[in-house]
Parts: structure tokens; sequence; C-alpha cells
């Protein structure tokens, strides 16, 4: 039926009524999470970003596969390798022209003055490589012994640094894929964390307000108060240097969280103190809703979207600060891994001079960031469809 | 003559305004201000006035959607006032509303299941296929086809709203339903259908009801008795016939006389009394009759001062006095 026909005739005869737009039948019985999807679809660059996010979840959970070496992994032969280009034939082989998958090993070179090696391609030394390779054992989601890596040389021995070694001869690729683990973990759970005082607190400060709201929004406004560089940075160095690497990545998420849940906090009350009056929060009242039911189930389904934008726009903040905390030496340590614990690698000017690669990590920082960004910003475009 | 369904005694609805710094309520808005009113079961009682009367604070305290300052709402013998929010159970289900806005009063992330089925769901009364039965059943009776039940409120009209809305009323067999201007938001062609369809199931269902509305000619549609409020109070109350033929309250009259009427050839004959926009300050109400500032035939003296009882039906000084004008009926159709 099209929108003219419809306006023309705005309710049938009561022997047809009920008769819904049969034209975009689709449309009716489209659930909110198909409107948003068929919005988001439409903002490319949100969903190439969240493609982009898709992987970086798979190399979270696979990353034990994914790297092609542990975390441990460290080669003292090869320190600060500038990273290798990946080959798919060789014209210099001994047999001349020859297909398969390879790198080039390293040469090195030491300076007789400064007595400091350096390393270049070699492409006299061939590095066979291939996929599914047998390499150091490890257990898949903490459980499954394996062995098997999805890309690494052919001989376990020989070495394949495709965006180079650190300093201490690890490579960056297997730290960089440790670390996406650990880093994107701590802006997702922080963030739920956060979410989750915010949803809860915030929903029953908007919902009753009275002086339940306000005590709820003095609290809120005292967490805003204190800044919150100094405050990370003090309750980061107030922990103990010995303890685990387990305990201080879930402390200094709790910690990021304690921050960053005051303004979704304040977000929902504003959402709630809106649909507070709205005839539907009444009437399913009328119907016998518990208050809890009325809060969780009529009204926060009604703007779970803006939630979700909201969440995936703060998990970059989360990103960051855990990226600065652990860059300054205050957040995680080594031999834990996050981004911000291989960029203190390249905090030296003396290193990075001479090892630009070191500073991949900043981009891939950035890449994230920017990622989760555009995806928020899709999501909140798409959040409200039926506002045309 | 039976017993009364719903007994309202002296009921008193105010808000506050403003609070000093120690949380005391120094300004109140009187919006319901001693209401009494009984409704007989099976009956339609049409409930009039202009907006801002209190007449929706009214229909909402009876549904408990609002908290009653002082005053009793009897209903089978329990006074409903009394109770909170958790111990309404049964009277819930008895005493339904029907909201007058079928936009936002459907939550747009539910299913037409969700929806009228929710009562059912909160209860525990039906589950699976006895809830989908039901459900189905409902949507029936009120004109809407089941195999919509799976569709969103977005995908209808404001007149399919407001039969899911009446669905969702009813699906739990209610004796005493409020309807809260059901009609007002719809266009005048799909209203009647409206009228028809909860007249219908009046009397299928045994319904009694309180019928909310600012507009004359739809309640002289559809209800047996009229009460008029003007500024939180019942002004008049009769039956619908005498009231609109020989209304006793000025006020009554100024509305009467707003009623547009169709055939040209009448019009002119009765003047439009046109009230001067001179409402009193609901925070503050004035001494005496709180009509006087607007009436025509307030006099100095009588009117603004002392209380106005209500007697007889009306309540006003002057009562006897004055020869107050209805609306002519036109013959035949209507």
């Amino acid at each position: 039926m099209t929108l003219k026909e419809k306006q023309d005739r705005p309710d049938e005869a009561p022997a047809e009524t009920g008769r819904a737009e049969t034209g975009d039948g689709e449309r009716a019985t489209a659930s909110q999470r198909q409107l948003v999807w068929w919005a988001f679809k439409k903002h490319r660059l949100a969903l190439v970003s969240a493609w982009l996010l898709g992987a970086m979840l798979i190399v979270i959970v696979l990353c034990e596969f994914i790297a092609p070496f542990d975390d441990r992994h460290r080669d003292s032969e090869y320190t600060t390798a500038p990273p290798q280009v990946l080959k798919l034939w060789d014209t210099d082989g001994p047999e001349g022209f020859q297909w398969g998958l390879h790198v080039d090993g390293y040469t090195s070179t030491q300076d007789p003055r400064s007595l400091r090696i350096t390393y270049e391609p070699d492409p006299a030394d061939r590095v066979d490589i291939g996929f599914f390779v047998k390499g150091e054992e490890y257990k898949l989601f903490g459980l499954i012994p394996w062995d098997r890596h999805l890309l690494g040389p052919e001989d376990p021995d020989d070495p394949m640094y495709l965006l180079g070694t650190t300093t201490d001869g690890q490579d960056l690729l297997s730290q960089l894929v440790y670390a996406t683990r650990v880093s994107m973990s701590v802006g997702i759970i922080g963030v739920l964390l956060a979410f989750l005082l915010g949803i809860v607190l915030g929903a029953v400060s908007g919902y009753f307000g009275g002086w339940v709201d306000n005590v709820i929004q003095r609290v809120i406004e005292l967490f805003m108060a204190v800044p919150a560089i100094p405050l990370w940075l003090g309750l980061a160095a107030a922990l103990p240097p010995d303890m685990g690497s387990v305990t201080r990545y879930f402390i200094i998420t709790t910690i990021l969280a304690l921050v960053a849940w005051t303004g979704l906090a304040r977000e929902v009350r504003g959402r709630f103190l809106a649909l507070r009056s709205e005839e539907f929060v009444t009437s399913a009242l009328l119907d016998g809703s518990s208050r809890g039911r009325v809060m969780f189930r009529h009204m926060l389904p009604s703007f779970s979207s803006h939630i979700i934008a909201a969440l995936s726009l703060s998990i970059p903040t989360m990103i960051l600060a855990e990226t600065s905390l652990s860059w300054l030496g205050l957040g995680l340590r080594p031999p834990a891994i996050s981004w911000g614990v291989q960029l203190q690698d390249a905090s030296k000017w003396s290193v990075l001079s001479g090892a630009p690669w070191l500073l991949i990590p900043g981009l891939v920082v950035v890449i994230a960031v920017l990622a989760f960004n555009f995806v928020g910003d899709g999501l909140r475009d798409a959040a409200d469809p039926y506002k045309h | 003559m039976s017993e009364p369904m719903l007994e309202i005694n002296d009921l008193h609805v105010r808000f506050p305004v403003r609070r000093n710094m120690f949380g005391r309520v120094t300004v109140e808005n009187h919006a319901v201000s001693g209401v009494d009113l009984t409704l007989m079961p099976g009956e339609t009682l049409g409930l009039v006035g202009e907006s801002g009367c209190g007449k929706t604070t009214l229909g909402r305290t009876i549904v408990g959607a609002q908290e009653a300052t002082s005053g009793s709402i009897r209903y089978d013998g329990q006074d409903l006032t009394q109770l909170k929010h958790r111990q309404r159970g049964r009277y819930r289900r008895q005493i339904r509303m029907v909201f007058q806005d079928p936009f936002s009063s459907l939550n747009p992330r539910m299913t037409l299941r969700q929806i009228i089925g929710d009562p059912l769901v909160t209860t525990g009364e039906a589950k699976g296929s006895e809830l989908e039965d039901r459900v189905a059943e409902m949507m029936r009776r009120v004109g809407l086809s089941p195999e919509y039940m799976d569709r969103y409120p977005h995908a209808f009209s404001g007149g399919q709203r407001q039969r899911v809305n009446i669905a969702r009323a009813l699906i739990v067999r209610p004796k005493l339903v409020v309807a809260d201007e059901p009609v007002s938001a719809l266009d005048v062609s799909v209203r009647a259908q409206i009228l028809n369809l909860l007249r219908e199931l009046q009397e299928e269902f045994g319904l009694t009801y309180l019928f909310i509305s600012h507009d004359l000619s739809v309640v002289e549609n559809i209800a047996d008795r009229v009460a008029v409020m003007y500024f939180g109070k019942i002004v008049e109350l009769a039956d619908t016939a005498e009231l609109y033929e020989r209304p006793s309250h000025p006020y009554t009259e100024a509305l009467m006389s707003a009623v547009p009427i169709p055939d040209p050839s009448r019009r002119g004959r009765t003047g439009r009394v046109l009230l001067p926009d001179d409402l009193p300050d609901p925070t503050n109400p004035p001494p005496g009759c709180a009509f006087a500032s607007r009436c025509r035939y307030a006099e100095a003296g009588r009117c603004d001062a002392g209380t106005v009882e209500f007697e007889d039906g009306v309540r006003c000084v002057r009562t006897g006095e004055l020869e107050l004008q209805g609306i002519v009926k036109t013959d035949g159709v209507h």
C-alpha cells in the first residue's frame, strides 16, 4: 500500500480492520534489532570498522593459534631485527625462478666502533613459510593442547619476524597479537563493568527520583570532580609491585571502570526521566508489572541501541587509558603484554631511530580506537529507526 | 436499586509544586479537590470538562496510577486508596484503563502479542499456547486479525492502535474500564468505529465505563449519565438527555454552546457563550464558586464567598433562578 493510499484510508471498515500495511510486511514484523541493522548497513565506514573489530575479536579468541610464536619466545640471536617481506616466489635461488611462500633470512654486521649489531635481510638465505606449521605447544582456549600455528617457518628454529623484533629479540607480530587480547579485553571488560554500575544506578536514580536521585547524583558529581589521571596514577601506584599479572590486570580494569561509569549513569538517568511519563510505562505498571520489570523489561529495551552505541564510544577511552597507564609503567607490567607495555620499548629515541617498526603497536591503537568510534557513530545514527 | 460498583468520597489529589529547603511542600496544585461520584454496574458515566480540570487525574487515581492525597474510593468493600502497588493485584485486573494517546501508550519495542498478553504474563495467568489463544481471541474481538500478532505497533494506524489498547485492557476480563479520552486522538471517521466497538464490548462483557472526554458530542453518544467537572470539582451530574436539554450549571451551558451544530439553518439561534480566559490559580483556589470569575450570571457577594454545596446534582448558588440554554435537538437522524 502506498503512502497516498494509506492517507486516503486511515482506517478500514470494521470488517477488514486490523490490516496492517501489507506492502512492507517485512518492515512491520522486523524487530528493533533488524531495523537498526538495516540502518547501520548504510553507514559504510562503520560497517568496515565493524568487520575490523570482528577480526580483532577472532584474534583475541584464537591468539595462541594466530601468533607465530609464544609470548615468552625470545631469540637473542636476532635483537631489533627489521621486518621481513613476505615473498611468493624466488628468482635468485639455486634453481632460478621458484614458487613458494618464504621470507629472506638475516645477515648481521657489527659496527666495529659502537659494537652495535645491525641486521639486513639476506635474499640468499631463504626461510620457507607454511600454514598450519608445527611450532611451540600451547593450549587453545586454555584447554586443548595443540602445537599448530596459522603461519610460521617450516623449521621452527628459522627466523620469521614479519614485523621485526623488539630490543629483547621477541617477535613483534606475536607480541602484538597477545597484546591485542589484553588491551581489547581491558577495554571491553572495563566498559561492561562500568555499564553494569552505570545502568543500575542511572535507572534507579531516574526512575525513582526524589532523594534517591539526589544521593546518586551527588555521588556521581563527587566521582566526576576527582581528576581522572591523578586518580589512576595514585591507585595504580598504590598497587604492590610484586603482584601477579592476572590480579594486576583485573585491578587495573576495575580502576578504569570506577572512573568511567559516571557518564553513562547520567545518560541512563536522563532517558529514564524522560520515559517515566510515557503512557506505556504507566500501562505496564497497570498491567501488574513490578517496578523492576517495568524498568528493565519495558523501559531499558527502548533505548538499548543507544546504550550499545554509548558502549562502543566509551571503549576507546578505556583502551587509551590502559595504554597510557602501561606506557608510564603504572598499568600492566612485563611479562604481561599490552599495547602500552609494547610502546614502552619505543619511548627512547636512540632505540626508535634504529627501529621505527617498534611504533607499529601505536598504529594498531589508533586503528582500534578509530574503529570503535566509527562503529559507535554508526550505531548512534541507526539507533532510532522510528524517528522518521 | 442495586449496589453502586464504585463509590468515590471526598477525593483530593494534590501535586507538590514547590518545596522549601527541608523538603516540605509549600505550594501545591489542587488537581482534584473533593470529588464525590458513584458508578452503577453496567452504566456508562461520561466525565466532561476542559483540559486541566482534573478529569484525567481522577481517572488515573481510580486505576491506581496516581496516589490520592485524601478521601476514599470504595470498590467491592475495599478502599482502593489504601492499597500499595503490590497489594492491588485483583483490583488491578478488575479496573482497567484505556489510554488517550494510541502512540505513546504502546511500547514500540514490543509486538502486539507481547503488549496484549502482558497482563496475563505478569499475573502468570496464561503461558505458551494458552496465552497465544487468548491473545488471538481478544484481537479478533476488537477487530484485529490475529495474523498480525507478531507485528510491532509502528505498522498500525491510530485506530488500530486504539483497538490494541482496548484489547490489552479487556484481556483480563475487567468489570470497570476507565477510558481516558479514548477517541480524541483519532480521525472523525475512525471515532465512530471505536465508539461502536466500545459499546459492543460493553454489552458482551457487561462492562461499566467511566468515559472521560472533553468532547460533548462523543459523550452524548455513549454515556448514560454525565458528570461535568470544573477546577477539580464535579459541578453538575445528570442523565445525559436531561443534561443536554436543560443544563443547570452556567459552566455546562457554556460547554454546550461550544458544540458545533451541523445544520446551518439552526445556527445562530442560540448565541455562543464565550468564556473569558480567566481560570483561577490551581495552587491557590479562590473562595466561593471557582467558576464565578468567568460566569456571566455571577453575582458579587453571593458567588465569590463561602462554599458552594453540591445539591440536586448541581453546584451553583443560583440554582433555580436561571434559565439556561441546552442543545436544541435536531429532529431525525443524528
